[in-house]
This record gives structure tokens, C-alpha cells and sequence, in this order.
């Protein structure tokens, strides 16, 4: 049973724009899901919806077998993590973290119980006389996040919370978002536009394109099993190579008039060929007749691995390989393993 | 290099010259007699009657007026200290209800969607289009049919509705992150709440800002007090200044260090706020047109 | 308007009641009044009304007096917007760049601005009178200045005494338009172009342009109503008449003239010349907000 669900959502603007068309997700309870994909996509509209911030045009929201489309945002029982923070700043964070339970008419000793105990939580307890201006966004950060635990809600609704903060911080608060949501076990929807964080911390992964969902399932799934080019292209860093391939009597033909023997193949004559920059392999020496020339153009060094930067035939592809041994030079060839092999169809980009 | 420097000095100094000699010789014209002014002329180094002077002025004891050319002049002082004290209440009257209705209509404008609102809005507008100079006889008829001619209502009242507090107020609201309100929003805070705890603690400095521009904007109104008090409880001390220039063109000689302390005086409380709290006033003056 | 919105309810209808109601019952049917009384002639002791058309404009506009009055008002105007903007602008970019004694001569500057204008006509008025004022003798030295009889020179002591008064705030525009130049710039101008009077003209005074095309509404505006004081106080149209403004024009002909509908058609006049001075200055202000 799901706990939250949107059902056949759609968000038309007045001006005729279709924010989200059309999606269904359902939501465990304790599910910690990513909403991903590339700005526009209608990722945070639909977030916006699940908060009561913008009005459903179209669908039913469920949130603890409770409708809530039509719910003002406070009575939803949902807390929410905004991008910029959205810190009162004229209140010191205790106020900060207490308001919500005030306006709620929560007794006083509960109130401070909840914001000392999400405080100890967060490591901000130090802070809880001070403004935000006095505090470093990783901190401001934490209160955002304080803010929504102390609600004790049904559910955390986080729009892309990390993108304000430097590299560093952001592993690290990422990593200290999954904690705790880990530890309160509370439903969450996160929504960003960066893939690695969606990767990393989602037990359930989104991906919406154009308003539309491409495809939803666990990240190994996503990553795995994309079920389109879309979301072959948008997950995975460096991205996943993709050659327009032509089969013809067992072999395959790709651009530059590459011809192999095909280890694999689709149900047509023409597809895209995905494959993942981590399942190539490159030899100096051809060991049967399904390797192909690699033209090696430039080498990336990442200290832990190599970034080979290369052509097989006209298309461009890069490979990854551990950062042992020497540089390969000339007159090398990689191996593509059919289990690597990925389909797509050129029009439609499905998978095949 | 160093020459250049000089020279820039040198052209502030004379700019600042030029704006404080005229004061200063009022200043100090206003610590000598009436007659030594009127023998001698407007002075440049302080006299001796300083006391004399302003203390005639304050408390309205010596008279405004010298006979002149045989007239009696009738001479009916309001005193310094009366005049003050009804400057400060335009003052303050205006710059503090000027503030309340535009912040509350501003608020209404850019955080409610309502159907009346952007005609409302016009209507807001158009009282920019609408100088006093331009409908001086009819405002004055409506101000006599309401029965507030000679009133604090009718002084204060009629002059804190132009919108210009409102687009400044609209502007500022505007610049706050839409998050401000959605946060509000998700903490259960409706409206009213949103605005006590939230907007207005958030506006204070803009609030600042206003009310020094406001203060001496309304402490500075010469036309509509003239107009709507003829009572001289009511006389503030632009009114006073007034009363000196047309009795001089009654052919009679006012006692011109009194007239020198008024100017002075009421110059004083307004330069003193915009002195004081200058940071607040420039951004208030320089934000509002954004 | 804010993306997100309080819902429907009376709440706002009472927010905005309040400057509502004032404006409609002391701008907006007043405004009216005058546009309906610019129709009428109505005789001097406010006894009978009579339905003239258009006769009021066409009085108004024909007569000589309006006409002189009106193009005094444009070219005063123009001597107080040109001048109070030429001295403040000098005075803001000598004050930006100075660093020793920057903020002493700011406050040195800028008080100024709260000194009501019938205070600066009176001290105008005294300063230049042939009893008291130092000026009267100074002046006389170098031509035969006498500004109770000559129109000329009221005029011109009447135009000094408006820069004055506005220099003040042109200034505080003008300095935070240059402070708002941002560093980088400025620094990359000091690297191009040696010499600081070619980098006034080429990069500052074009990225102060816009500032400067808000104040130049701002100081026609003043000179048009907001000099209403200084007149008042210091020459009152005299000599003959030919120190009034247009606004002035309307309070005397209407307040003490009691030629009501020959005044309303004046303030009628004035109406359109403020739409036509705000429209300016808002489609100036949309096109900073969008840049």
C-alpha cells in the first residue's frame, strides 16, 4: 500500500504551458524517492503540487489515504526544505524551528522538547541563539532541515536543498540528509537536477523529462536497465556512449564503415548502440574478430581511473579504465560485451 | 596627482559653501537685535542676543512686527514653541499614517489575488497624477464640506493617501523571496500572522527608511496647512514664515533675528533625522524608484 | 505580483480601504470637480454656474499672460533641472572620488535636502534684500541688479535659490548611481584609458545615464510644482507677473483671483502635462527593472 501517491497528475498554467503530464507515482512509506531531471522537466512543480504551493490542475494526491489536493499547505502534514532556505531572518533559529509548532498551538514544553531534541540531531544546539545571517550555509542548511523534523510530518518534501552549498559540503550533507531520514524513517520526495545526488541517495529514483516520467525504479535499475535514451543519456557521468548502428547479415556496421561480427543485436535492422563508458574494454592486440579500432584522441586522468577520449570509426566515444599501467598509445581496439549492449529504438528512443 | 586632489577639495568645499553660508548667516543674524539687523544688515560672526532672540521667539513674548512708517502693526505673536509643536504633529501625523495605510494596501496589492486589485492599484496610481497644485479649490471645498477646516484630521489626513509610500512599499515587498511566504504558508501562518511576524519585522529598516523621508516631507508642507487652517492654534512654522512675508508686504518690517530664528528653527528637527539617520535616508531615497 | 498568493477573502478589500477611500474623496473627486468646473463660468461671488464648453481653454490659451507665463515656466525649468543636475553631478563625482574626508563631505552635502522651500525663499528673500542681504551690495557691484523691479534679475535670483534647494538631492542620486559602478569597471576603465576625464565621459557618465535620465524627470518635476514655496515666499510673480510658474498661475487666479473655471481649465492643463511627466518616468523605470 502505497503511502504517497499522485495519480495521473497534470499541471497546465494558464497560459497554456504543460508543466506535468500525465504522472503517476506511488510512494512507500519511509521510501526515501529522487525526483530527477533536467531543469523544466517538472520536477518541482510536481513537488510544489505534493506541498499545496501550486494548485493540481488535474489528478488526485494521496498522502496517508487522506486527498490532500485540495488541503491548504499547512494542513497537509508535510514539511519542506526550500532550495534558498527560506530562513526567517529576523528570528534566531530557535524561533526559526519553533514557529510552525506555535502557529500550531503546541504547548510550550513540547515545543522546546522537539526543537532541542532536532537541534542535539543537527549538532546545531549551540546556534540556537543566533540569526541565520551569523550562521555558514552548511549550518542555515541544517535549520532548514530542522525545521521540517521538528514537525514530526508524514512527509519531507526537499527542492534541490543542496545546490546552494560547495562541493565539499554537499557530499557531506548529502550523505547527513539519507542519515536521518534513515533514522526518522519518514517519507521523503527530493527533487534535483544532479544526477550523482540522485544516484547516491534515493531508494527510488524519477526520472521526468518534458514533464512526463521516463522511467522510475531503484538507482542500479535506472543505471542498469535504462528504459530509454533519455534517461541513458541524463544518468551516469561521463555519459553513456551512443552509436547509430546498422546489422546486416551478423554484423554489425557502424558509422565510418566499421563492420563486426555481432554479438548481439536488436529485433530490427537499425538502432542506437548504448554503451556504458565503464564496460568497454581496450586491448592492444584484437582477440577475435569483434574488436573494433579505437582512435585515441586524448587521455583525462582522474588519479583513481582514466578517461580515454577516442573515436571507433566517425562516432566519438569514451572509455573508462582503471589508472594502473602505462598509456595506451596507437593501434587499439575495444571490446564491446554483449551484456553491456544497450538498444534503443532511433525515433521513438525506447528501449529495445 | 597631488594637485588634482586639491583641486577636488577645493571644488567640494566651495559646493559645501554654497549650500551652508545662507543658513549660517541666518543663524547668526538671529543673535542680534531686530534693530541691529535692520541698521547694519544680515551678519556673518554671532552677536550677543542669542538668548534674547529665541527666547522672544519660543515663548512668543516680543512681537513679530516693528512699527513702521507711523502703523501700528497688529501683533498677534504665536509663539515659537506652538508652531513647533503643531510642525511635529504634521510631521509625525503624516509620516506615520502615510507608512500604515501604504504598507497595508501595498500588502494587499502584491501578496492577495483579488479581482478588484490591479483596478484598485490604478486608482492608487492616479493620485500620482494628481498634484494638489492641480485640484487646490475643490479639495479644499471637500475638506470645508466635511466640517475638518481647522482640524489635525483635515491638516494630517487628506495628504497621507498619494501613493508614493505605496510603490515603495509594493517595490520592497516584492524584492522578498517568494519562499518567505511559502515557508509562512507550510508553518500555518494565514495572512494576519504572516504579516505581523513576518513581513513587518522583515520591512523595519524600509520602515526606517520611509518615515525619515516621509517626516520631512510632511513636516516641509507649506501649501496645504495655509489652505485648510486659518485658526492660529493650528499655525506651524512654515506658516509662521508665511505670516512674515505677507505682513511685509503690508509695508511693515519684521523683526528679522526672529525671523532668522524661525527659519533656523524650523529647519533644525528635519536636518537633525536626515543628519542622523543618514544611511536609512539614502537608501530609502535611492531604493524607492527602483 | 508574488507567485504565490493568499487565496480569496475580504481580508484584502480591508487592507486597501483605507488609502481607497482617501484618495477617492480628496484626489480623485476633486480632480474631477476641476475637470467639470473648467466647462463652467461662474461669476465672482460663487452665485450662478453657467455651461461655457470650451470656452475656458480657449481664454486660457489665447491669452498673452498665459502664454508668457508659460514659457517662463519652460524656460525656468530648464535653467533649475540643467543647473541643480550640472552642480550636484560635479559635486558627486568629486565626493566619489575622494578618500580622505568622503563621508564629511556627504553629510556637508546632503542636509540640505531637508530645508522646506519657503524657508529657502525667505533666507533668499532676506540675502538678497536692499535693506539687510550682503548680496544686494555684491551684486551691484558687478551690474545694476535689482530684483524688486527688474525681471530679469528676479528671475535670476529666483533661479539660484531653486538650485539650491535641489542640489542636495541630485546629489545623493547622482553619488549613489556612481558607488553603484561596480569595481571591476571601474578598474578595468583605469587600465584602458589613462586619462580620468576621457574615462568620465566614455565609462562613467554613460553608466550614469540612466540615473540621470530619472533625475531629469525628478528636477522638472520640481521645478514645475514643487518651487510653489519658494515663489510664494520670495517674489510671488513679481515683478509684474513675470516670476509665475503655471501652478502658481492656477492658485492665484483660482484661490485669490476667484476665476474658477478659468483656473480649473489651467489645472486641467497642468493634469495632462503631470500624465505626460509620469508616463516618462514609469516607462524609464520598467526598462531599469527589466536591465
Amino acid at each position: 500500500m502505497s503511502h504517497l501517491s499522485l495519480a495521473n497528475i497534470i499541471k497546465t498554467y494558464p497560459n497554456g504551458f504543460e508543466a506535468v503530464r500525465d504522472v503517476s507515482v506511488d510512494i512507500a512509506k519511509g521510501e526515501f524517492t529522487v525526483f530527477v531531471g533536467p531543469s523544466g522537466c517538472g520536477k518541482s512543480t510536481l513537488l510544489r503540487m505534493v506541498a499545496g504551493l501550486e494548485t493540481v490542475t488535474q489528478g488526485t494526491i494521496t498522502l496517508a489515504d487522506r486527498v490532500i489536493n485540495d488541503l491548504e499547505p499547512a494542513r497537509r502534514d508535510i514539511a519542506m526544505v526550500f532550495q534558498n532556505y527560506a530562513l526567517y531572518p529576523h528570528m534566531t533559529v530557535y524561533k526559526n524551528l519553533a514557529y510552525g509548532l506555535v502557529n500550531r498551538g503546541f504547548p510550550k514544553a513540547e515545543i522546546d522538547r522537539r526543537v532541542r531534541e532536532a537541534a542535539e540531531m543537527l549538532q546545531i544546539t549551540e546556534y540556537l541563539d543566533r540569526k541565520p545571517q551569523q550562521l555558514s550555509g552548511g549550518q542555515r542548511q541544517r535549520v532548514a532541515m530542522g525545521r521540517a523534523i521538528v514537525r514530526e510530518p508524514e512527509a519531507f518534501l526537499f527542492d534541490e536543498p543542496l545546490s546552494n552549498l560547495d562541493a565539499k559540503l554537499r557530499n557531506h550533507m548529502r550523505l547527513e540528509i539519507k542519515r536521518l531520514q534513515r533514522y526518522l524513517g519518514t517519507t521523503a520526495i527530493y527533487v534535483t537536477h544532479d544526477q550523482v545526488e540522485a544516484m547516491t541517495m534515493a531508494d527510488r529514483i524519477v526520472v521526468l523529462n518534458k514533464g512526463k516520467v521516463e522511467q522510475a525504479g531503484t538507482p542500479a535499475e535506472i543505471y542498469h536497465d535504462p528504459a530509454s535514451l533519455f534517461v541513458a543519456g541524463f544518468m551516469g557521468a561521463p555519459a553513456m556512449n551512443m552509436l547509430e548502428a546498422r546489422f546486416e547479415d551478423g554484423h554489425m556496421i557502424l558509422p565510418g564503415n566499421i563492420r563486426v561480427h555481432a554479438l548481439a543485436r536488436p529485433d530490427r535492422d537499425e538502432a542506437t548502440l548504448g554503451l556504458r563508458p565503464e564496460r568497454i574494454t581496450i586491448t592492444r592486440t584484437p582477440v577475435n574478430g569483434t574488436a573494433l579500432p579505437f582512435q585515441l584522441d586524448l587521455v583525462e586522468e582522474l588519479g583513481a581511473g582514466r578517461l580515454l577520449h577516442g573515436r571507433v570509426g566517425e562516432t566519438p566515444v569514451t572509455v573508462s579504465t582503471s589508472g594502473d599501467g602505462e598509456v595506451p598509445a596507437d593501434d587499439l581496439h575495444a571490446e564491446f560485451p554483449a551484456a553491456a549492449m544497450h538498444f534503443f529504438d532511433k525515433e521513438t528512443g525506447a528501449r529495445l | 596627482m597631488k594637485r588634482g586632489v586639491i583641486i577636488d577639495h577645493a571644488i567640494l568645499i566651495l559646493g559645501v559653501l554654497f549650500l551652508i553660508t545662507p543658513l549660517w548667516m541666518a543663524f547668526a543674524s538671529s543673535t542680534y537685535t531686530a534693530q541691529e539687523i535692520a541698521r547694519d544688515g544680515m551678519r556673518f560672526v554671532l552677536g550677543d542676543n542669542f538668548i534674547g532672540t529665541w527666547g522672544d521667539l519660543l515663548t512668543g513674548a516680543g512681537s513679530m512686527f516693528t512699527e513702521s512708517e507711523g502703523k501700528t502693526g497688529e501683533v498677534t505673536a504665536v509663539s515659537g514653541l506652538l508652531m513647533l509643536k503643531n510642525s511635529l504633529i504634521l510631521g509625525l501625523g503624516f509620516a506615520i499614517g502615510k507608512i500604515a495605510i501604504s504598507m497595508l494596501a501595498a500588502y494587499a496589492i502584491v501578496y492577495f489575488r483579488f479581482p478588484a486589485g490591479p483596478f484598485f492599484f490604478w486608482i492608487i496610481f492616479s493620485s500620482l497624477l494628481l498634484p494638489l497644485e492641480v485640484r487646490i479649490i475643490p479639495s479644499y471645498e471637500i475638506v470645508a464640506g466635511l466640517g475638518l477646516v481647522n482640524s489635525y484630521t483635515g491638516l494630517i489626513l487628506p495628504l497621507i493617501a498619494s501613493a508614493t509610500a505605496t510603490f515603495f512599499f509594493r517595490q520592497f515587498y516584492k524584492q522578498i523571496p517568494e519562499e518567505m511566504i511559502e515557508a509562512a504558508r507550510l508553518d500555518n501562518a494565514g495572512p494576519i500572522r504572516f504579516f505581523i511576524d513576518i513581513l513587518f519585522p522583515l520591512s523595519k529598516t524600509m520602515i526606517a527608511a520611509i518615515f525619515i523621508i516621509m517626516f520631512v516631507v510632511g513636516w516641509n508642507q507649506y501649501l496645504w496647512p495655509i489652505l485648510m487652517t486659518t485658526d492660529k492654534e493650528f499655525n506651524t512654522l512654515l506658516m509662521g514664515i508665511k505670516n512674515i512675508i505677507y505682513i511685509m508686504d503690508d509695508g511693515k518690517t519684521p523683526a528679522y533675528n526672529q525671523a532668522f530664528a524661525l527659519a533656523v528653527l524650523s529647519v533644525i528637527p528635519p536636518v537633525l533625522i536626515v543628519v542622523l539617520f543618514q544611511s536609512w535616508f539614502v537608501k530609502g531615497l535611492t531604493e524607492s524608484d527602483k | 505580483m508574488k507567485r504565490n498568493q493568499f487565496g480569496h477573502s475580504p481580508l484584502p478589500y480591508l487592507l486597501i480601504a483605507p488609502q481607497l477611500l482617501i484618495i477617492l474623496i480628496f484626489f480623485v473627486w476633486p480632480a474631477v470637480q476641476s475637470v467639470r468646473l473648467s466647462f463652467f463660468l461662474e461669476d465672482p461671488w460663487g452665485l450662478s454656474r453657467s455651461f461655457v464648453g470650451f470656452d475656458n481653454y480657449t481664454s486660457v490659451l489665447s491669452n498673452s499672460q498665459y502664454h508668457s507665463t508659460a514659457l517662463f515656466t519652460l524656460f525656468f525649468s530648464a535653467v533649475v533641472t540643467v543647473l541643480a543636475l550640472g552642480v550636484a553631478l560635479l559635486l558627486a563625482v568629486k565626493a566619489d572620488g575622494i578618500i580622505r574626508g568622503a563621508k564629511t563631505y556627504r553629510v556637508l552635502l546632503i542636509w540640505a535636502y531637508a530645508v522646506a522651500p519657503a524657508v529657502a525663499g525667505m533666507i533668499g528673500l532676506f540675502l538678497a534684500n536692499q535693506h539687510i542681504g550682503p548680496l544686494f551690495p555684491l551684486f551691484n557691484l558687478l551690474w545694476d541688479f535689482d530684483n524688486k523691479t527688474d525681471s530679469a534679475d528676479a528671475t535670476f535670483w529666483l533661479t539660484l535659490v531653486c538650485v539650491w534647494k535641489q542640489v542636495s538631492v541630485n546629489f545623493v542620486y547622482f553619488l549613489a548611481g556612481l558607488q553603484g559602478i561596480p569595481r571591476s569597471v571601474r578598474e578595468a576603465a583605469a587600465l584602458d584609458c589613462q586619462s580620468g576625464f576621457r574615462r568620465f565621459w566614455t565609462v562613467t557618465f554613460p553608466l550614469l545615464a540612466p540615473t540621470g535620465f530619472f533625475l531629469m524627470v525628478i528636477n522638472i518635476t520640481y521645478a514645475f510644482f514643487d518651487t510653489f514655496p519658494i515663489i510664494d515666499t520670495l517674489t510671488r510673480g513679481r515683478p509684474g507677473g513675470s516670476t509665475f510658474t503655471l501652478v502658481y498661475k492656477v492658485y492665484k487666479d483660482g484661490f485669490l483671483g476667484a476665476d474658477l473655471g478659468g483656473s480649473s481649465a489651467q489645472s486641467v492643463i497642468l493634469m495632462v502635462v503631470v500624465m505626460l511627466l509620469t508616463i516618462v518616468q514609469f516607462r524609464f523605470i520598467e526598462r531599469k527593472i527589466h536591465y
